[in-house]
């Protein structure tokens, strides 16, 4: 096996093991490490990171492990995401976790935040809120004390309060961290075939369960690689920019099957919380956490989690489509997501606007069939062949 | 007092409300002939008060919805949202309104809302809302908008720095797009003598929703309540006519009290309460009646329900505060029911079913809304753990009719009220 399919291999059993294996040996290590588990999609690890702790992303259980307890709790209308974490919560997968967050994105999230503090899961559980509102001294002000409750958790933990210098080192790795990703976007934008979309995803989601440090050393290899070698072949396909994914994640076989019906993922919401801050943030200031605050509030990327008037998504939509020169946009989303599938036709319309073909399709985490996604996506491959 | 008597009084707090209504959308439809400025908003966390204090006329596109459903138009709105690419999933109070805007946004009575001057887009215990904004923002383009962000009382408490975060929205992005819409410099001594009427108006609404504590009780705190929600919910809490709609409730509800009734229905008075039960979750508005009457068939009252704090929890002791007009603005919108993290709205239950002697406690779960349903069959779990009564489970939605199946619901509570029943037997037999 050559390096990269080394690297990939190990990047496929991270980011899939849902008992967190990794993580959870690292925090065996040092007595005082913490370990915390958020939810899509954003959050800002760097504090935990500081704090002597990882944050490890939970996106649910996917296609990999049976539900049985979760559908007693949730009704057949309620996406599938929170009915898997909570199967994770009863069941072992989560033992070993020191705390839980759960970042503002809608009332299932918000509500399953709540179903932990009653199941007494975790020393804290905390719904972490996102201001709506970005004035400095408004929004600015609300969210450097969520994040100083969040550090209060974990000083309840551990007694480590980071100081100015361990923020700011955190700050730096999660700034080269973004830099790599985007990295690796932007060398798939002209090389699609050098890295396919389910490598790519493999690689970014295994940063969610292992440290910000491991992670920039494989994404340094990754990119290492693929910016030299040549790898794959150029197919005759078309480029796509998946949206609407951000927080259920579809399974690996919708985004194969995509890929396999001539469509080049060329940019994707997937796991858009690595992605959330747009640039870096500075790490060489004497208040990091105003910082971390500023780059929320200026530089987080476009959501259906955020407030956008002013700044619609449906137009940073398109602008995202023209520079990744994409050919069309699949909107791809949870059943049942009401922040994905409320945006969606106004995204459509801007598209429309643009003249940017689209389609779109919704899935649940542990869709087996992929028969009817593949057919579509082939067909809008064809079509947009055929007419460009 | 004779029969007659009881019903003369009993109709005059209906007449009244149903008065003050038809005089609110009279006046929407003439808004732009008597150059009055209109706001959009929602009904949790509204702040009435305040736009009152501006002589400005509130819209809330939750109560077109409802009024929507009780009249069955909801039906072919939501078709015509979904039509426009609103899939299937979502809730159905926005594809409801967004239908009926659509369609000419006819309001309740007939006569076009006019459209927004302003959107307050105050932001509580609801996701959807601010999707719903969004949406309505590109409807009206050019139509300001103003965000009032409520955060969640997550850790079961609402902090001060988060009124400190809603009063600093208030003063510099709420007041100031008031005043710019409305021409008006803000009145703190005005809007400060409205609380004061609109805490006069909450006192009687919690002495009239505490009656149910009474057995048997004389009111049915879910359907009915609905009715009795509605001035205090909307656009007359703080004013005069609302302390007149609930002076005249709550000197018809002694009345009812001193007579040993029970609850007015439809259908008529209630004979015999044979059940007590505890409600969470919103009622079905397109079959609202028939939907009321399988209880009052079963001879089931609601004593206590979830779904009037949507817009205030009362009876927890919350007042609007003259003597601190913003603060208690920000406190009232952040004690919304849904906006309660959900180990408090468990124990606001549990409560509910102890303080108001319940029998049993039922979940009507609603489709479209996640805000309420996601995490019911945990409270539903855990009630039945600390409350030991049977709990029931239905399932419908506010205004989609696709989702309401009569006989499935029929017969599920038929069993269920079997089962309250042999409980009953059991423990007379203990
Ligand atoms: S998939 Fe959508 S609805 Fe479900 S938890 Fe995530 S954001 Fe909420
Ligand atoms: S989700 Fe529920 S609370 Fe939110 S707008 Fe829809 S019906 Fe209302």
């Amino acid at each position: 096996m050559n390096r990269l399919d080394q690297i990939l291999d190990y990047c496929d059993t991270t980011a899939f093991d849902l008992h967190f294996t990794g993580a959870k040996k690292w925090k065996a290590e040092d007595a005082s490490r913490v370990l915390v588990g958020y939810l899509p999609i954003y959050f800002p690890r760097e504090v935990i990171h500081a704090a002597n702790g990882m944050a490890v992303g939970i996106m649910g259980s996917g296609d990999r492990k049976q539900i049985i307890k979760g559908d007693a709790y949730y009704q057949s209308y309620i996406c599938h995401l929170p009915r898997g974490v909570i199967e994770m919560g009863l069941d072992d997968n989560l033992k070993g976790f020191d705390g839980f967050i759960f970042p503002a994105i809608c009332d299932c999230i918000r509500n399953l935040s709540g179903m932990f503090r009653v199941a007494k899961k975790g020393k804290f559980s905390r719904y972490f809120d996102y201001p709506q509102n970005f004035k400095t001294h408004i929004g600015g002000d609300f969210y450097r004390e969520e994040i100083l409750k969040v550090l209060d958790d974990i000083k309840d933990i551990n007694g480590i309060k980071p100081d100015k210098e361990a923020l700011n080192k955190s700050i730096g790795l999660y700034n080269i961290n973004r830099r790599l990703i985007e990295r690796i976007y932007d060398i798939r934008q002209t090389y699609p075939w050098r890295l396919s979309a389910v490598e790519t995803y493999h690689v970014i989601r295994a940063g969610l369960a292992m440290t910000v440090e491991e992670h920039n050393s494989i994404l340094e290899e990754v990119v290492s690689i693929i910016e030299k070698n040549e790898r794959g072949e150029p197919m005759d396909n078309i480029r796509v920019v998946v949206s609407g994914s951000f927080c259920e994640q579809p399974p690996i076989g919708l985004i194969k099957s995509v890929e396999m019906a001539g469509c080049y993922i060329v940019d994707d919401d997937f796991m858009l919380g690595s992605r959330w801050i747009q640039g870096d943030i500075d790490d060489k200031t004497d208040d990091p956490i105003e910082a971390i605050v500023q780059a929320y509030l200026n530089q987080s990327t476009f959501s259906s989690a955020v407030y956008d008037v002013g700044n619609p998504k449906g137009k940073r939509l398109v602008e995202l489509v023209k520079k990744r020169k994409a050919d069309g946009v699949i909107f791809s989303a949870a059943s049942f997501c009401d922040p994905a599938l409320l945006d969606r036709p106004e995204m459509q319309k801007e598209c429309d606007a643009a003249g940017i073909p689209h389609i779109n399709f919704q899935y649940h985490e542990n869709t087996g069939q992929f028969k009817v996604i593949k057919e579509q996506a082939g067909t809008f491959s064809d079509s947009i062949k055929l007419w460009a | 007092m004779s029969k007659v008597q009881q019903e003369a009084i009993k109709e005059r707090s209906m007449v009244l409300q149903k008065d003050m209504l038809a005089k609110q959308f009279t006046e929407l439809s003439m808004a732009k002939e008597l150059g009055k400025k209109v706001v959009y908003t929602f009904v949790p966390g509204n702040l009435t008060e305040l736009i009152l204090s501006f002589d400005l006329l509130p819209v809330y596109p939750e109560i077109n919805a409802l009024q929507s459903g009780m009249r069955k138009k909801s039906a072919a709105y939501i078709r015509d949202a979904e039509k426009i690419g609103f899939s299937e999933d979502v809730c159905t109070y926005v594809k409801c309104d967004i239908g009926m805007m659509l369609n000419g946004n006819i309001g309740p009575t007939g006569e076009k809302l006019p459209e927004p001057d302003l959107l307050l887009l105050s932001y509580t215990g609801c996701f959807t809302f601010m999707k719903w904004f969004e949406n309505l923002e590109r409807l009206y383009p050019g139509v300001p908008v103003a965000m009032l962000h409520t955060p969640y009382q997550e850790d079961g408490k609402i902090t001060q720095d988060q009124v400190d975060y809603m009063v600093k929205q208030l003063k510099e992005e709420v007041i100031p797009k008031m005043e710019m819409v409305s021409g008006k410099k803000f009145d703190m001594d005005r809007l400060s003598s409205m609380l004061e009427k609109s805490a006069k108006s909450e006192d009687l609404l919690v002495k009239v929703l505490q009656s149910a504590k009474r057995v048997p009780s004389p009111i049915d705190a879910y359907f009915a309540g609905v009715y009795y929600i509605g001035p205090i919910f909307t656009a007359f809490r703080g004013t005069d006519e609302a302390v007149e709609y609930y002076q005249e409730l709550w000197n018809e509800v002694q009345e009812r009290m001193a007579a040993g009734l029970g609850p007015v229905t439809p259908e008529g008075e209630l004979k015999e309460e044979k059940f007590r039960l505890v409600m969470e979750g919103p009622p079905n508005w397109t079959n609202f009646r028939e939907f009321w009457k399988i209880f009052y068939d079963m001879g089931a009252v609601i004593v206590a329900s979830t779904y009037t704090k949507v817009g205030g929890t009362y009876d927890t002791g919350f007042r609007h505060d003259p003597s601190q007009p913003l603060e208690s603005l920000a406190k009232y919108c952040m004690g919304c029911y849904t906006n309660m993290n959900l180990p408090q709205r468990i124990d606001l239950i549990e409560n509910y079913v102890k303080e108001y002697k319940a029998d049993g406690f039922l979940i009507n779960s609603i489709k479209s809304c996640n805000s309420f349903s996601a995490g019911q069959l945990m409270i539903m779990r855990e009630i039945e753990k600390r409350a030991g009564i049977p709990v029931g489970f239905i399932e419908s939605d506010l205004v989609d009719p696709r989702y309401f199946s009569y006989a499935n619901i029929k017969n599920r509570l038929e069993s269920y009220f079997q089962m309250l029943e042999q409980r009953k037997i059991i423990l007379a037999q203990q």
